[in-house]
């Protein structure tokens, strides 16, 4: 059986060659750009920048807490820092540097961070962070950005490049479909309605983004007509657009490749309990720590692919 | 900014002495025992050695810039930046209070003129000041970058990982000091995380490292700082370990931690001030 997806793909590629690639970009755009990254050049992908901006690139070496602080002070001297490693690294290792140097110094560094979530796979639980968008969202000052393919990430990449303030941006590894358009304008704090639909609403961000749209085709064999949103900003929160699809759906399910405790989940239940308490089912990791396996082996068992999805929003059907 | 007499720098040392003993009373809260301490440091940097701009510009291009990373010193930096002409000197009496720009630890928050970045969670200024220094590289500015570390904030393990960097990336635009007074909010370091041979580790890390012995008296910490300078542009960064006294000034409170974190009373105050002269005027 073949389903009839609103989006389709021709290729996959992976979520941090959209970073490099829109890194390198930046870079040739704007001289003030420069480049951090504590031992994980390739793996992040900014090894074309450093070939290109050898100068404006540094190596900090196994040492996270010293990157952040320097990119703290090339931000106050007027640089535009992109600081990268895993997401691990990026967050919990971190915090405190972040929390002092960056969110509440607001400087303009961009905390750029790799190998996000269950899909980095075989590396197992020491690598795959499932807290740090929660961590990162109750930092004031910080935006947080999880984008959810290739396209997307490369255009995020240039957009916080031009956004003045301090930036988490959320990738990852694993190959993955690319279905949005390339050369696509990246609006921070702008939902993006992928699809139309009208009796359920399914937020999705990273990853996921594409898991919701497999769900929406099979729950559109059923004769349910949900509605695909993008949330590719987890802050600030387009609470607009999310009460605005809600009041015409009714309910809604959140999905992404993250703890459910402090996820995009509970800021969606925020939103909708403080404006318009209706049915929620969350998508994300329920109180519980990774282990190795290949990305699908994973998303299947923590309950994070397409099939969850299309049952969580029959379960938020149920409850309208 | 005119160059100052030792005399005229000696007063006001006295003078930020007095503000670091009043501001903390007033409140109750606070730490003067380092800020005292760090008195002929304070005003050696503001007022001798450092080509700055009190029309304070964030991004510093062009001036020597100082960074405070054990920001529990704030009331002696606030008093110092206050008289050098970074803001009114009344606002002093504002340390610590609600809707303050003079918070318990310095931060940008409020938009203090001469604040580039928080700190009061050790550690982290020796990694920022090397940032800016290598922003100053890049834009080939000339000036110097100053942090200011505590001795027992070195046990801290991200100021060797920035001590590496620095050394790896011949960080010659960069001087730290070291308020090398061997107290601790808990006791004397050796008791507390013995930091050893101090010199030796900082120059295993290829640091150039230079002794201020006296580094309560005016003339040598003035002598220290331009024998660091003289070292600049030779393709390493500089440590200057700073020998001072907590609580240097008030014969009660001196070379002890027991005034790390703890305010004087009235009567303790009033003991205090009796040995501090008036020399600017108090806020």
């Amino acid at each position: 059986m073949s389903l009839d997806l609103k989006y389709t793909y021709t290729e996959k590629k992976d979520t941090r060659s959209g970073f490099g690639d829109g890194f390198l970009e930046a870079g040739r755009r704007n001289p003030n750009v420069v480049g951090l990254c504590a031992d994980l050049i390739g793996s992040l992908k900014m090894g074309d920048f450093q070939k290109e901006f050898p100068d404006r690139f540094f190596q900090t070496g196994i040492a996270e807490a010293n990157m952040i602080g320097l990119a703290a002070g090339m931000a106050l001297g007027g640089k535009i820092p992109f600081a990268g490693t895993f997401a691990n690294f990026a967050t919990g290792r971190v915090y405190d540097q972040i929390r002092q140097s960056v969110a509440y110094s607001d400087k303009n560094v961009k905390i750029c961070a790799s190998h996000a979530g269950l899909t980095l796979g075989e590396d197992g639980a020491t690598h795959q962070i499932l807290e740090d968008l929660g961590m990162m969202k109750m930092l004031p000052h910080m935006t947080v950005i999880n984008p959810c393919d290739y396209n997307q990430t490369k255009a995020a990449t240039l957009a916080i490049a031009e956004f003045e303030g301090p930036v988490y941006l959320r990738f990852g590894r694993p190959s993955w479909p690319v279905f949005t358009p390339a050369n696509q304008k990246f609006e921070i704090g702008k939902a993006w309605k992928m699809i139309d639909g009208s009796d359920v609403t399914i937020f999705a961000t990273g990853h996921l983004v594409w898991e919701a749209v497999v769900a929406e085709a099979m729950l559109r064999e059923e004769g349910i007509h949900a509605e695909v949103i993008n949330i590719h900003t987890i802050k600030p929160l387009d609470t607009e657009a999310i009460l605005e699809s809600v009041k015409k759906t009714g309910c809604a399910v959140s999905a992404e490749e993250h703890q459910v405790n402090g996820g995009l989940g509970d800021s969606i239940a925020q939103t909708l309990i403080l404006h318009n308490p209706a049915p929620l089912e969350y998508v994300g990791v329920n109180d519980s720590f990774g282990e190795s396996g290949t990305p699908t082996q994973l998303l299947e068992k923590y309950g994070l692919n397409a099939e969850n999805i299309f049952e969580a929003a029959k379960r938020a059907l149920a409850r309208k | 900014m005119k160059k100052q007499s030792l005399p005229e720098l000696q007063k006001i040392c006295s003078q930020l002495r007095r503000d670091v003993l009043r501001m903390v009373h007033a409140v109750q809260s606070g730490h003067p025992g380092a800020p005292l301490g760090c008195a002929e440091y304070f005003v050696a940097l503001y007022f001798d050695q450092l080509n700055h701009n009190p029309d304070f510009q964030m991004n510093g291009k062009g001036e020597d810039l100082f960074f405070l990373s054990n920001g529990h010193l704030s009331a002696g930096w606030y008093s110092v930046l206050a008289r050098s002409g970074y803001f009114p000197v009344e606002e002093l009496k504002t340390f610590r209070k609600l809707n303050s720009r003079l918070q318990g630890h310095p931060a940008t928050h409020e938009h203090l003129p001469g604040i580039r970045i928080a700190s009061g969670s050790l550690g982290q200024g020796l990694s920022v000041a090397l940032g800016v220094a290598q922003t100053k590289k890049l834009d080939k500015d000339s000036s110097v970058v100053h942090v200011l570390m505590g001795d027992g904030e070195l046990q801290e393990g991200q100021v060797w990982e920035a001590a590496m960097y620095a050394a790896h990336y011949g960080m010659d635009n960069v001087i730290a000091t070291v308020d090398y007074n061997g107290q601790q909010i808990d006791g004397p370091t050796v008791k507390i995380m013995d930091l050893k041979n101090l010199k030796a580790k900082w120059e295993a890390f290829g640091w150039e490292v230079i002794d201020t012995k006296e580094g309560n008296d005016l003339a040598s910490v003035i002598a220290g700082l331009e024998k660091a300078k003289s070292l600049t542009r030779k393709g390493k960064p500089i440590l200057n370990l700073l020998y001072t006294e907590m609580g240097y000034g008030v014969d009660f409170m001196v070379g002890t931690h027991k005034w790390h974190g703890s305010p004087p009373n009235d009567e303790q105050l009033a003991l205090a001030l009796g040995q501090l002269e008036e020399t600017l005027g108090d806020y």
